[in-house]
């Protein structure tokens, strides 16, 4: 099973806000055992998947240069628990940023239905040792698994591109102009 | 222009925010680690929320000089020299270090601050009135 914690996004602005889905599927082995008879997706991984959308909408606003971790959650609540057969709409919104982290506000929603709300602090680390752990290239590599190129736009409204020096380092084929497939950027 | 009670209400809000206390908990003579909980992490919290409050801009290291907590310059056998005492002095006019100076044990320096120390912290940013 791969980390990722929300399926893709359905909108993404530049250094503003994302807006990611997350399908909840009675496939998925975990719960199975959470619990044993009434399946209930875990709060836990409802907030990694507000904290995946807000963090890598920071890392995208940093042009990947941050290693960017989740410091804190100030505040989390939760209204309704989420089931199998739920789609989880995840908005995480920059609050505020600055060159030691950003502050983001999260909300989850089962259709109009508000699940669970929350305020994220992440903090750019600078550690050596982290970079093992944190390759922009990773990052982008989830960017472009959840489709972030395909739906995202800057704040001027032109559309999300990749940073040009990571496509030229990994080498990829894939140049930073926005492709006009079906399926646009590929991972 | 805020006043000084303004400011006062606004840091209020930011370390009940950031620290999940109660707004009886904060007086002036509280000290953020010791009587507030406060953690390193929390500083990061409280920054973004008063540099947004008071649309001010606090480098890292002006509220809270850790780089002078770990220079030998001003270090020995984890105490804080007379030279380091006099730069912390000359770092953070805001905060009373007396208490502190009499016995400067590093370990003991976060909890020196007190939300009266933030509160002239802040008025040193911004102009204030009254």
């Amino acid at each position: 099973m791969r980390w990722f914690w929300i399926d893709r996004f359905l909108e993404f602005e530049s250094g503003r806000y994302a807006k990611a889905v997350k399908c909840v599927s009675l496939a998925e082995d975990y719960l199975h055992d959470h619990f044993p008879q009434f399946p209930v997706f875990p709060n836990s991984l409802v907030i990694e998947g507000l904290a995946q959308t807000g963090g890598l909408l920071v890392c995208e606003h940093n042009e990947f240069t941050e290693k960017v971790i989740l410091a804190k959650l100030p505040k989390v609540e939760f209204f309704c628990p989420a089931r199998p057969g739920d789609t989880l709409t995840y908005l995480a919104t920059i609050e505020y940023q600055n060159a030691e982290g950003a502050a983001v506000s999260a909300t989850s929603h089962i259709g109009d239905r508000l699940q669970a709300r929350a305020e994220i602090v992440f903090a750019h680390l600078n550690a050596p040792w982290l970079g093992t752990f944190f390759s922009p290239e990773a990052f982008l590599s989830m960017m472009r698994v959840f489709g972030a190129y395909r739906v995202g736009h800057a704040a001027d409204g032109s559309p999300l591109m990749p940073p040009a020096r990571l496509c030229k380092v990994s080498g990829n084929g894939n140049s930073p102009q926005r492709t006009n497939s079906p399926q646009g950027e590929q991972p | 222009m805020p006043t000084k009670d303004e400011v006062y209400e606004k840091i209020k809000v930011a370390l009940t925010d950031a620290l999940g206390v109660d707004d009886e908990d904060i007086k002036p003579e509280a000290t953020l680690v010791g009587d507030l909980g406060a953690e390193s992490i929390d500083f990061l919290d409280i920054v973004f929320r008063l540099e947004k409050a008071f649309d001010i801009k606090i480098p890292r290291n002006e509220l809270f000089p850790e780089d002078v907590l770990t220079d030998q310059k001003y270090v020995q056998d984890g105490r804080v020299t007379d030279v380091g005492l006099a730069e912390l002095r000359k770092r953070m006019p805001f905060a009373d270090l007396d208490d502190f100076a009499k016995n400067p044990v590093v370990q003991d320096f976060p909890n020196v601050l007190t939300v009266a120390d933030m509160c002239r912290f802040v008025e040193s940013k911004v102009q204030v009135t009254g």
